[in-house]
Parts: C-alpha cells; sequence; structure tokens
C-alpha cells in the first residue's frame, strides 16, 4: 500500500514521465481531419443561406450569419488544437498557458469591441 | 573532483547537460514554443480586431469588397492547409514512432500541400492586380460605383455605392492584404523550415528518439492553419448570402 502510494506521488521519477508521454494515434488524426473538412462543407453551405437577424433592441440587430461561421470555425480551431496540437494530451502547464493566452486575448478584444460599441450609446 | 569524474550521466547525446530528464527537456522546450504562439495569437489578434471595428463602421464597402473574393478558390486553399495539418500531425507521429521513410513521405506532403496554398493566392493576387484592387495610387473604384459592368459584383447583384462609401472598400482591401499576406509570409516561412526538415529528415534526424524539433515545428504549422481557419469565413464567407 505505501509502496503504491509512494509510486503516485513520485511525480519526478523518470519512469513516471516517461509515461505521461502520449502518442496521439493516426485513427484520431483522420477523424479530426474529416470533422474539419465537413466543418468547412457547412460552412460554405452555411454562407450562400441567409439565416436572418434578431433584433435584440430598437437599432441593435445580430446578424446570425457571421455568428455561426465564427462558431463553426472556434469549433474547428479547438479541434485543431486538443487533437493535432496535443493540448488534450498535454501537461497541466501547457493547459494552463493556452488557457491563459485565449482568456488574455478575448479580454483585449472584448474591452476593445465594447468601447467601440458604447462611447456613442444612444447619441447615433 | 573525484565525484565530479565518477558521476555518470546516463542520458541520450540530445539530452541537454542541465535538464534532469529528456521528458522535462520536451516539456521546456513545448512550453516556449506555445509562449511564441500566444505572441502570434496577439499579433493576428490585432488584425482580427481592426478588422471587426471597420467592417462595422464601413458595412456596405466591406460587403462588396468581399464579393470580389472568389469562394471556390479560397475554400480549395482551406482544403490545402486543412490536409497539410493532417500531414504534418501524421509527421509527428511518425517520428515518434521511429518511422523514417514515411516521416520523410509526411514532410514532403506537407510541403507539397503548403507550396500548393501559395501558388493558389498567387492567382488571388494577380487577379486582385489586374483589376487595381491594391489599395494605393492605382485603387480602381469601378467594381463598386459601376457593378454592371464587373462579373463578381454582378453575380452577387451589388448595387452601386455612393462614392464615400465605394472608396472606403479600399480599408477592405487594406485589411484584406495585411491579413493574407502576413499569413502568406508565416507559410513561406513554415515551407523553408519544412524544407530544411526534409534535408535532415532523410539523414535520420529525427527519428533517434527526439522530436521535439518536429513536434514545435508542427504546432507552428497548426497554428498558421488556425488563422486561416478563421480568416477564410471572415474575409470569403460572412458578407455572401
Amino acid at each position: 500500500m505505501t509502496e503504491e502510494l509512494g509510486k503516485t506521488v513520485d511525480h519526478e521519477s523518470p519512469e513516471i514521465h516517461e509515461r505521461e508521454h502520449h502518442v496521439v494515434s493516426p485513427r484520431i488524426y483522420i477523424m479530426i481531419l474529416i470533422a474539419l473538412l465537413v466543418g468547412t462543407a457547412i460552412t460554405v453551405w452555411a454562407s450562400y443561406v441567409d439565416l436572418g437577424e434578431w433584433h435584440v433592441a430598437p437599432g441593435l440587430n445580430i446578424f446570425w450569419n457571421p455568428i455561426v461561421a465564427l462558431a463553426i470555425a472556434c469549433t474547428k480551431a479547438t479541434l485543431v488544437v486538443l487533437f493535432f496540437m496535443h493540448v488534450k494530451y498535454g501537461t497541466k502547464l501547457t493547459k494552463l498557458t493556452v488557457g491563459a493566452g485565449v482568456f488574455t486575448f478575448l479580454v483585449l478584444v472584448g474591452m476593445t469591441l465594447s468601447d467601440f460599441f458604447s462611447r456613442a450609446w444612444g447619441r447615433w | 573532483m573525484e565525484a565530479v569524474e565518477t558521476h555518470q550521466h546516463a542520458h541520450p547525446p540530445y539530452q541537454r547537460h542541465h535538464f534532469e530528464t529528456y521528458a522535462q527537456q520536451n516539456d521546456a522546450t513545448n512550453f516556449a514554443m506555445w509562449l511564441f504562439l500566444l505572441t502570434e495569437i496577439m499579433f493576428f489578434g490585432g488584425l482580427f480586431t481592426a478588422y471587426l471595428i471597420y467592417r462595422n463602421w464601413y458595412y456596405p464597402a466591406f460587403v462588396s469588397g468581399s464579393h470580389q473574393l472568389n469562394i471556390p478558390l479560397g475554400g480549395l486553399n482551406t482544403l490545402l492547409l486543412i490536409t497539410s495539418s493532417f500531414t504534418m500531425a501524421m509527421g509527428v507521429w511518425c517520428a515518434e514512432m521511429r518511422k523514417k521513410g514515411a516521416l520523410v513521405l509526411c514532410l514532403i506532403l506537407t510541403f507539397v500541400l503548403g507550396t500548393g496554398f501559395l501558388v493558389v493566392k498567387t492567382f488571388e493576387y494577380k487577379e486582385k492586380i489586374e483589376k487595381h484592387h491594391v489599395p494605393g495610387f492605382h485603387y480602381s473604384l469601378q467594381s463598386f460605383l459601376a457593378p454592371e459592368t464587373d462579373e463578381a459584383a454582378t453575380a452577387a447583384h451589388d448595387k452601386a455605392l455612393p462614392l464615400d462609401m465605394a472608396r472606403h472598400t479600399e480599408v477592405y482591401f487594406s485589411l484584406y492584404f495585411a491579413m493574407t499576406g502576413m499569413h502568406a509570409m508565416h507559410m513561406i516561412i513554415g515551407v523553408a523550415i519544412l524544407a530544411f526538415m526534409i534535408v535532415r529528415a532523410q539523414a535520420g534526424a529525427y527519428t533517434t528518439g527526439h522530436v521535439t524539433f518536429v513536434e514545435n515545428f508542427g504546432l507552428y504549422w497548426h497554428f498558421v492553419d488556425i488563422v486561416w481557419i478563421f480568416l477564410f469565413p471572415l474575409l470569403y464567407l460572412i458578407s455572401r448570402h
């Protein structure tokens, strides 16, 4: 029992490090490739269809076409990051790095856009 | 002094002296590569934000501008790039499995697909140059002031824009060339590194268990793919319906 505990707690031992190194199988890569190709087909098809708009408030309309296109693009990007770039099987440090990067990016874009959209609010 | 001499390093030749294990070295290099990619996210993110804001500002100009792009060519390039990402991922797998021949084949396929992307992009740029859609002194407003004279504009049922709005199509094409140009520059650098890697892989450099370089180049290549995954809908698709 104590031996088992000792093994699991000892993260610095080389054998455990070696075991953590995950090789992603080609089968998963092929599945991701198919998903990405299907996503591309859907996004091209959806761009020719008028998906309409959502009247949130007077003077504030949200068009569905760009939202759908960006949602598909985000899904495809997530698949690439998780599987092609091995983040799903990566270390916690890698996951934290990627998460922090995306979060910082969204904060910067979000704050810029919120300033842009709200600076002249009600004065147009 | 004796103690130092008797201290044995049972590690492969490619492991640097200051790392405890090869896995630690690989993790550290991987982390550095991701940090570099984060700076790239911020770099392209600035361009994307500028695009979003100007698109809202000069919406009719951006719609007419995007109608000048060729969706079949853009779609073909998306297929080429996604497939090249797949062959690159397979290349990393081949390196891990120490399959030298298969690794060289994967790298060559990635090189060919990447070059194919650049060739298609060249044809698109050539058309823009011929139609005087490159921002600058020779920029022409004809496609936007008289859409009936323009094939692409007629196909998209464009209406003539007022002069001030038509002039803002130049902003659309400035961003188009800045974003696709920066992306293409990353592709050119990637293809050049791939050519170097093909030679090294043939010499057996990446199938000794030392896969860090192939792995991290794969990260770069996939990142460039992701940028295009966002560029394609934003520049070509969202104003089409």
